[in-house]
């Protein structure tokens, strides 16, 4: 039996985190999220399409075009593809390994970044995020289409939530939860901005479709992409107007995916992470995201019409970004790496 | 039996001339193996392939694989387990306990000695061109103090058993011995198929090697802080070890590390962490010593820590295992074991080498060199199956090519008689057959030594192979050492 003054050895290093366990939990979260509301985005814009039989080629195109626009991939996804309709568009997001933004690019960085750190994570959260991987490796995705694309997404969606749930059941309160939950609401956040903005570049409707069916059920579909429908309808109690989604999804302080919600988790995060203990913060990071964090807990959404929906949403963008790079900056510093290649082959000879 | 036409077991099974470790003919068992196969018997054949693909399935989602190298895509692919187990009755296991303790510490008294007074060499008991000139001597640790003066830490010893059932060493592994992940993951599958057989039958726990893998590390780290940290050095992800350098990692709760996340200041070793910088006491490594540091061994290794032997020779960090312990597990110094043996410990060996001939003693060379067909002849410094000539099972033109390689550079190779390994009954293509097996039981050298009661059974799982490494179509078995004889 092991002496009681022997016992303390058995845990020898509890609370040291490596900068590069961090880097990859960080990661891992955000490629998850990411994963999640890709699936959910073009689940619903996909179901939308099929609503309404009125769309012409045009008007799909027109569609789909907005919402690579929002993404910032138009440029990419052109590299690779024709035209804009719903078969390209899905493929480029859901499965093609040349964007690595894909969901199962995603999937992949995500399980890649959770194997490095297996021993840190929970087995359930590995297992889950091991089975997303495995199951998206045995389909191709004409076999996916073939199914049904939406029992996909939804597999996808719901292998993410699991993930997320049991990341929050199973995994200590440590420093390395703080990297997980900063990424997962960055990305969330971003996420958000990017849902609103696809409404902006959708051309506007004749004026006589103004608050029509289609207008309706395209602020219907940004919420839906966004899951919250029912959590507006619940608050207004009121029809679907334009602005209020708006305000909603920015400035909502309830709904875990507005705008304002995600930055005041980011900026919480981010001051542990940092240790920005003080009134003001010390480090650029934690200025912007507190200074964010400010205009969302102040402006109103006239504020924003007034200067313009898709220009405060860029602005949002850069400043998360900004944000997150800091964050791995400051927290993550390595010297540049030799080759990949190189490196995997010693790795190997071993 | 209640159905025997639809049980797995074979009546038409056949032991051939080999030992078998199940049966003694096709329907009679050893005493140890009888509860297994009264369980068996009542299995039906889409019953055990159904335990079979769970198992399977369980490994996959648990991503209890290894990576294939030769496949750009980075495959994993689980490492074929066979539900069938080897059994070790319990006096035939405390003999294989005792060889073993009593070689490691005969190996680890060895190495003090090449590296300190070297009086074995002086006492002409091992020709000095074979340690100086072997491949993994390292001659900068000449004189060197290690830790607690333990050599080798981990060790990984590969048993055969011969015709007549006897146990022999086929090699010792002194270096990064692997796959102790796969001794404890396959417990816990067959635990999950067979959930039963266990209590019943009295099964020695595997599941304490980590707990004895962490007290060993830890009976190593310098006396600086009553809380050492202890962490564990990988190659990295692409390794195809990986698996198993995170399960160790997770099962002791120590941080992994690569190489990148190390740095030395002042020969002190530190990680970086999201806090800084912080000090690192005890190393358990999974590379090998060519790679450990850039600026004393291969210049263009990127996976070592430069300065890192520096900070070991002064005593400021520890390593487990020592470097240049390869020296000892050198197919030639092999050779010499059972001597060594004799030489430190006055006592004969409990485990007897198989029949070895050196390449480099005249004789010994004229023999291997007229009687090539009829031997297994290995290169030196190989592992996994490489490098190796099974004279009987080889073509003319082969066994001429390893003729001229011995010829040509005798300290290189040695030659064995072959051994028909034991076979143990293994699933395949539906029914039960035959397969080549070998042991590796895992030894640990910390305060006291420890042997983990069983180990890694590998078979060949190609019929009439000889080869059991898992690159060369070999699987594994769970190893089951009893507390009792039956």
């Amino acid at each position: 039996m092991p002496t009681p003054a022997n016992a303390p050895l058995l845990r020898p290093q509890a609370t040291v985190m490596l900068s590069r366990v961090a880097h990859s939990l960080y990661w891992m979260s955000r490629y998850i999220e990411r994963a999640e509301n890709l699936s959910r985005l073009l689940d619903v814009n996909l179901q939308l399409l099929l609503d309404f039989q009125g769309f012409t080629d045009t008007t799909i195109k027109e569609h789909w075009g907005s919402i690579l626009l929002s993404s910032g991939d138009e440029e990419l996804f052109a590299k690779h593809y024709d035209i804009a309709d719903s078969h390209n568009v899905t493929e480029y997001f859901a499965f093609d390994l040349r964007n690595p933004n894909s969901i199962r690019g995603c999937v992949n960085a995500a399980r890649e970044n959770a194997r490095m750190i297996r021993d840190q994570i929970s087995a359930e959260m590995w297992e889950t995020i091991n089975e997303l991987y495995l199951y998206l490796h045995d389909r191709s995705s004409e076999e996916i289409w073939a199914t049904g694309a939406g029992e996909f997404f939804n597999n996808v969606k719901r292998a993410a939530h699991l993930f997320q749930g049991l990341t929050t059941s199973t995994y200590s309160r440590s420093e390395g939860w703080e990297f997980i939950e900063f990424g997962k609401y960055l990305e969330r956040a971003d996420k958000t901005t990017r849902i609103l903005d696809v409404k902006y570049h959708i051309l506007l409707p004749s004026a006589t479709d103004v608050g029509g069916a289609v207008d309706t059920a395209q602020w219907q579909a940004v919420l839906r992409s966004a899951s919250a429908l029912e959590a507006y309808r619940r608050f207004y109690v009121r029809e679907i107007l334009p602005w209020k989604v708006g305000e909603f999804l920015i400035f909502s302080d309830s709904f875990p995916r507005s705008l304002h919600f995600c930055v005041a988790q980011v900026d919480e995060f981010l001051r542990r992470i940092l240790g920005e203990t003080g009134a003001r913060p010390r480090t650029a990071a934690g200025r912007a995201s507190r200074r964010l964090l400010a205009d969302l807990q102040s402006l109103a959404i006239t504020d924003v019409l007034d200067q313009g929906l898709h220009e405060f949403l860029m602005d949002i963008q850069a400043t998360l970004d900004t944000i997150g790079d800091e964050v791995v900056q400051t927290t993550m510093f390595y010297p540049a790496e030799s080759s990949i290649e190189e490196q995997q082959q010693q790795q190997q000879q071993q | 039996m209640s159905k025997p036409s639809l049980s797995i077991l074979n009546p038409s099974y056949e032991t051939a001339d080999y030992f078998d470790e199940m049966f003694t003919s096709s329907t009679d068992v050893r005493p140890h193996y009888r509860r297994l196969a009264e369980r068996l018997g009542t299995l039906a054949r889409d019953e055990f392939e159904q335990r079979r693909g769970a198992v399977d399935l369980a490994f996959l989602r648990r991503g209890v694989t290894f990576t294939v190298y030769s496949d750009s895509q980075g495959t994993e692919r689980i490492f074929p387990f066979d539900l069938v187990p080897r059994v070790i009755p319990n006096a035939e296991w405390s003999r294989i306990e005792a060889g073993l303790v009593q070689r490691i510490t005969a190996l680890n008294l060895f190495l003090d000695d090449v590296y300190h007074g070297q009086k074995v060499l002086k006492d002409k008991l091992v020709p000095p061109a074979l340690i100086l000139g072997a491949k993994h001597f390292r001659r900068e640790f000449m004189n060197c103090k290690v830790p607690r003066g333990i050599y080798v830490h981990i060790c990984g010893t590969d048993l055969i058993r011969d015709a007549r059932g006897n146990y022999l060493v086929l090699e010792d592994n002194l270096r990064c011995p692997s796959g102790a992940s796969y001794m404890v993951e396959n417990r816990s599958a067959m635990r999950r198929a067979f959930p039963n057989l266990f209590q019943s039958y009295g099964v020695r726990p595997v599941e304490t090697y980590a707990d004895d893998l962490l007290k060993a590390l830890l009976h190593l780290a310098p006396a600086r802080s009553d809380k050492p940290s202890v962490v564990l050095l990988t190659p990295g992800v692409f390794n195809s070890a990986y698996f198993e350098h995170s399960f160790l990692a997770r099962q002791m709760g120590i941080p992994i590390v690569e190489g990148r996340d190390l740095v030395v200041r002042d020969d002190r070793v530190f990680m970086r962490t999201t806090a800084g910088l912080v000090r690192v006491d005890v190393i358990y490594r999974r590379i090998d010593d060519d790679f450990l540091d850039p600026s004393v061994f291969r210049p263009d290794s990127m996976l070592g820590v430069p300065g890192l032997v520096n900070a070991y020779r002064s005593g400021h960090v520890a390593l487990a295992n020592s470097i240049g312990t390869g020296v000892a597990d050198d197919k030639v110094i092999y050779a010499y074991v059972p001597q060594l043996i004799k030489y430190y410990l006055d006592q004969e060996p409990i485990l007897a080498n198989v029949n070895t001939y050196l390449a480099s003693e005249p004789l010994q060379r004229k023999y291997i060199l007229e009687n090539i067909e009829k031997l297994v002849v290995k290169s030196a410094n190989e592992a996994g199956g490489y490098g190796m000539l099974i004279g009987p099972a080889s073509t003319k033109a082969e066994c001429e090519a390893f003729r001229a390689q011995v010829a040509a550079n005798p300290r290189n190779f040695i030659a064995q008689d072959p051994i028909n390994l034991s076979r143990s009954p293994t699933w395949c293509d539906g029914h039960l057959e035959g397969r080549h097996i070998d042991l590796r039981p895992y030894i640990l050298y910390g305060e006291k030594i420890t042997v983990t009661p069983g180990g890694l059974t590998r078979v060949a799982l190609r019929k009439g192979s000889l080869v059991v490494n898992s690159s060369q179509g070999g699987g594994s078995k769970d190893t089951w050492v009893l507390q009792g004889d039956e």
